[in-house]
């Protein structure tokens, strides 16, 4: 289990504004992910932790092994840290085959071991055919798997993953995956894997720590975080498209019920325990959540309806996006626009268990 | 009228020596240079610098006084070998040295700095030491880099003239290297001797620029 408080300050510069890293994190078993757009600090918290940049101040703690102390002055170099860490660009020797590669961090244990224990991984990551030959002359997958085992080779008691889907097409995404559940599966170390991307959560991690401007901002299961971002910059980060100012006209509890007033339409939404009448809130809602409808002539206003003008439509892989006056976005199921795309009014209907406020 | 050859083959001779000494040299004050802030950094790029910016007849006489009979060194030198320093095809070795050092710690200081930091980090995380991490990884992956810096180290070696006459003189067939015999053909009117090591200077150092040229197109893509 690794254990870190790193604070790293850079001054601003001529061309660069100042950037302060701050975070506290805790890895245990399994996955965790660190996720934030590019520049909110990801990389170079897994940098303080491989090493490779030294923190201003914090600590960081890999079992019961003292990696960085400020306060103490201790500062172990990246070789003795025992982290595995998977670079961007995997980050292959280029003039090592493939089995040399792994035999280079294989240095330390005993030869015979060596040996064995290279085999043994190539095998296990399905090298063995390409284990001769150089990395430009592997497929992008082999690489992969080999930068990963190569990481795993030394036992590290803590795997570090940089973006590594980051510009790989689909097939090797999926490769990638099967590979990291494999390595979850198989290998007893925890993995603290970066991405920017919010499959990529999904599909893997049993944690999430959502980092912004050098600060952890939201932690908890993937679902959970998506479910209920801790506040707005989280949500805009998350890809929730519907964000709207509100202010909270009434509460019932007996009823379970809200009323919210928007900029120029009112909607009703569940009890929010803890708020207060004419509390300003961000009111969010997925656009996965909100359904697009055809007026059907008797009641153009239903409850939480609300008449708007299409204003584009873009394809999506599994849907169809539709953007709509008053900032609104919903995204439908393609079967569902196909019957109602020649429709000139549109209402839109928010699901009230559906609408979160931050 | 025959023509005397030895300055060629006297200047080949320094220059090979002058670059196998350079690159060990080279080698690691480069990698010192292209590594991370240290203090005394700059301070160490502005003397290895220096030689490149200095008139060589300035250098000349820098060395003079380090390795003169009467200095230390010099001293050190006679007693350990038996005869003085100066005006030997030793010393024209070393005016070689001088003069293609600071390019070729230039060159290969690039040739360092051009190799994806991730590499080296890579090989640190995976337990390597600084000097494992420096002859199985930086200098094999800059190893034709430093092979063409070498080449062209070599041929800026055999063209020393003003360090060479201050610290080796012209003394024909010990110390004449090409470049001083073909300001002595000049000087004393044998025009077709200057001709024909004029030319046959030139014709190497296309050849060395043409294997410089040839080396880094090889560079591999991954």
């Amino acid at each position: 289990m690794i254990q870190a408080r790193i604070g790293k300050r850079f001054a601003p510069g001529p061309e660069s504004a100042g950037f302060e890293l701050n975070v506290e994190l805790r890895v245990a078993a399994g996955v965790t992910v660190l996720f934030g757009a590019s520049g909110s600090g990801k990389t170079l918290t897994l940098d303080c932790i491989a090493g490779f940049v030294t923190p201003d101040s914090g600590r960081i703690l890999l079992d019961d092994e003292i990696l960085y102390d400020a306060a103490a002055q201790v500062n172990l170099r990246p070789q003795r840290r025992n982290c595995g860490y998977v670079f961007q660009n995997y980050a292959l020797f280029p003039h090592m085959t493939l089995r040399e590669n792994l035999a280079f961090a294989a240095e330390r244990k005993p030869r015979l071991e060596r040996h064995r224990r290279v085999s043994e991984m190539l095998e296990k990551f399905q090298l063995g055919g390409v284990s001769g030959r150089r990395p430009h002359e592997v497929s992008g997958g082999e690489k992969q798997r080999c930068s990963i085992a190569r990481a795993l080779i030394g036992e590290p008691k803590l795997l570090l993953l940089d973006e590594p889907a980051r510009g790989l097409d689909a097939p090797l995404r999926t490769g990638l995956y099967a590979t990291l559940r494999q390595v979850r599966a198989e290998f007893n170390v925890p993995i603290l894997l970066v991405t920017h991307d919010l499959d990529e959560c999904f599909e893997l991690a049993g944690e999430m720590l959502v980092l912004r401007e050098g600060r952890v901002a939201q932690r908890g299961e993937p679902k959970d975080v998506l479910s209920q971002p801790a506040n707005v910059e989280v949500a805009r980060l998350l890809g929730v498209a519907n964000l709207f100012q509100a202010e909270i006209a009434a509460l019932d509890p007996g009823k379970n019920t809200s009323r919210l007033k928007l900029d120029d339409f009112e909607l009703i939404g569940p009890y929010y325990p803890g708020r207060f009448l004419r509390d300003r809130v961000w009111l969010c809602i997925r656009a996965e959540d909100l359904r697009a409808q055809a007026p059907n002539g008797a009641k153009p206003e239903g409850v939480n309806r609300v008449p708007v003008k299409l204003l584009r439509v873009s394809e999506r892989p599994q849907a169809v996006r539709l953007e709509f006056s008053r900032d609104i976005t919903v995204e439908a199921p393609r079967a569902e626009f196909e019957r109602l795309k020649d429709n000139e009014e549109w209402l839109v209907e928010f699901p009230p268990q559906s609408i979160r406020i931050l | 009228m025959s023509i005397d050859w030895f300055p060629l083959w006297l200047s080949l001779r320094v220059a090979g020596f002058a670059t196998a000494i350079s690159l060990a040299i080279s080698l690691p004050l480069a990698f010192l240079l292209a590594s991370r802030d240290w203090r005394g950094r700059d301070l160490l790029d502005a003397v290895t610098t220096l030689p490149l910016v200095l008139p060589p007849t300035v250098l000349g006489y820098y060395l003079l006084v380090v390795i003169g009979r009467d200095s230390a060194f010099g001293r050190l030198y006679e007693w350990a070998f038996g005869s003085p320093l100066v005006f030997t095809w030793q010393a024209a070795t070393l005016a070689a040295l001088v003069h293609s050092t600071p390019l070729l710690i230039k060159f290969t200081r690039a040739a360092f700095e051009s190799i994806d930091p991730s590499f080296e980090r890579a090989a640190r995380n995976l337990g390597a030491s600084e000097w494992k991490v420096f002859w199985r990884i930086t200098v094999p992956l800059a190893r034709r880099s430093i092979f063409a810096a070498a080449a062209l180290s070599f041929a800026r070696s055999l063209g020393d003239f003003g360090i060479t006459i201050m610290i080796a003189g012209n003394i024909p067939g010990r110390t004449q290297t090409i470049a001083v015999a073909i300001y002595d053909a000049v000087e004393s009117g044998k025009g077709s001797l200057a001709r024909a090591l004029v030319l046959a200077i030139s014709v190497v150092a296309i050849a060395i620029l043409y294997l410089t040229n040839w080396l880094e197109r090889r560079q591999p893509a991954g």
